[in-house]
């Protein structure tokens, strides 16, 4: 627990319109370490997750008030640029969305994005970032077929590949496993293992046991405000909030 | 609203079937005690038939913990009822297996027991039951300062233990013709001293229940 902070969340509210989804929001995550942010649908936990990369710029009518330090600088300051702040915080969605071209273009495609043209550069991004997704040993040999031919568990994986070739330092996560059988959910669960010595994560999920197998610490939101924060296995077994209690045994949600 | 009602209804059940157990041995202790201080085989066999019961209770209830575990994956208090659950239930059949060790001396020494090499057994035995009796109190209030203060009372059947133990030693060297029963007693004051240690054990369980914090107070 004694990792620096990655991201340090300061007084973080956020309006869509006058509807206020986050208020007060503080919280610090450590760098190689998995935080997880669990909490009953509309609580506010994708809100705060998006907030982390900016994505909910996109969505309009959208205000944001506080800070959201990556390594000490405000990413939502006046001079960042938002396309490199995502390469350094990527995300994986819920629902595996691999490009409809083969699987080594889907790898290549952010290296590429960003300029890079060196045939044998790429060709050594993509083994490593399939290799680190621990998708190489099914695909390294049908690398230029149509990445739509996988199964739902490889395209998710596919998709953690092409985020780690553009060597992020922050990967988020909303429910990435929620549409996957549970062999998938279970190979991407160890992969998560293998990725924070490299990375920082941060995963939203709705499976509690999930989030108690695979987290480091655990952050419970509850209409829009973090109830409770603390190591994951304190707060599974012991947590320090009534509400806390009852949400993840169950009694609410 | 709880949406776990079913489960609530079991954890419920759970409680009941363990303080069903639980009365079983504390009247196995009691009329071990009983067979013991009035000379009587008949009550000690009873003791003895008895406790298949409580055997048969041990696992049944065990299953449904292990059946709860698999298939409600139980984490923070809910885990906690049914893992100390388990270990009350294992404290209990041993609780119960001691009530028979004590019956079966009972009966080695019907009929030749010398009431005065008894000392302070029957002292000590109220003690212990009322260990046993304050320990399934506190289980059923969720009660740590009753917890607490059952477990300190293990000190003073230590010394009463002590005490007697050496004072049968004593007598029997005084009198070596009664060594073949009062042997019978210095057991006897060892599976109290074991029943106490036991209740002990149901303090530290009720104990983390409640607080989640394991103390180890014997």
């Amino acid at each position: 627990m004694d990792n620096k902070n990655k991201i340090t969340v300061k007084d973080l509210n956020l309006y869509y319109g006058d509807h206020q989804a986050l208020s007060n929001v503080a919280l610090e995550i450590q760098e190689h370490q998995i935080t997880a942010l669990i909490g009953p649908s509309g609580c506010g936990k994708s809100t705060f997750l998006r907030t982390l990369n900016r994505m909910n710029d996109l969505i309009e009518g959208v205000r944001v008030e506080g800070q959201v330090l990556l390594d000490g600088k405000d990413i939502y300051g006046p001079d960042v640029d938002v396309v490199q702040l995502r390469k350094r915080v990527g995300m994986v969605f819920q629902r595996p969305n691999p490009f409809p071209m083969s699987v080594y273009d889907n790898v290549a495609y952010g290296p590429r994005i960003h300029g890079l043209k060196n045939k044998r550069r790429l060709d050594e991004i993509v083994e490593a970032s399939l290799r680190a997704a621990a998708l190489w040993d099914e695909v390294g040999d049908r690398l230029f077929r149509s990445a739509l031919g996988l199964s739902g568990g490889q395209q998710q994986r596919l998709c953690i590949a092409r985020l780690l070739a553009v060597e992020p330092e922050v990967v988020l996560m909303d429910e990435p496993t929620s549409a996957l059988d549970p062999i998938s959910t279970l190979r991407i669960e160890e992969l998560l293992q293998e990725l924070k010595n490299k990375y920082t994560i941060v995963i939203v999920t709705h499976n509690m046991q999930q989030a108690a197998r695979v987290s480091d610490v655990t952050a419970f939101f509850l209409n829009g405000e973090i109830v409770e924060v603390g190591k994951t296995d304190q707060l599974f077994t012991k947590p320090r909030d009534k509400r806390t209690e009852d949400y993840i045994t169950g009694r609410f949600g | 609203m709880s949406y776990r009602r079913n489960f609530d209804v079991e954890l419920a059940e759970l409680k009941q079937d363990i303080l069903r157990m639980a009365s079983l041995v504390e009247q196995s202790i009691y009329k071990a005690m009983e067979a013991l201080l009035k000379q009587d085989p008949l009550m000690a066999k009873d003791v003895i038939t008895g406790d298949d019961v409580v055997d048969r209770l041990r696992y049944e209830v065990e299953s449904n913990c292990i059946r709860l575990i698999a298939t409600q994956q139980p984490i923070a208090r809910d885990l906690r009822v049914i893992v100390t659950g388990i270990k009350i239930l294992i404290n209990l059949e041993r609780m119960g297996d001691h009530a028979v060790d004590i019956a079966r001396a009972a009966m080695c020494v019907c009929g030749r027991m010398p009431a005065k090499a008894l000392e302070k057994i029957p002292e000590m035995a109220r003690r212990v039951q009322l260990m046993v009796k304050e320990g399934l109190d506190a289980y059923v209030h969720g009660d740590v300062e009753k917890a607490r203060v059952m477990c300190a009372m293990d000190d003073e059947v230590d010394e009463i233990y002590n005490l007697t133990f050496q004072s049968l030693i004593s007598y029997m060297e005084q009198n070596p013709h009664s060594i073949p029963c009062v042997v019978y007693l210095l057991l006897v004051t060892r599976y109290l001293e074991r029943l106490a240690d036991r209740a002990t054990n149901i303090g530290e369980d009720v104990i983390y229940l409640v607080t989640g914090e394991w103390q180890e107070l014997n």
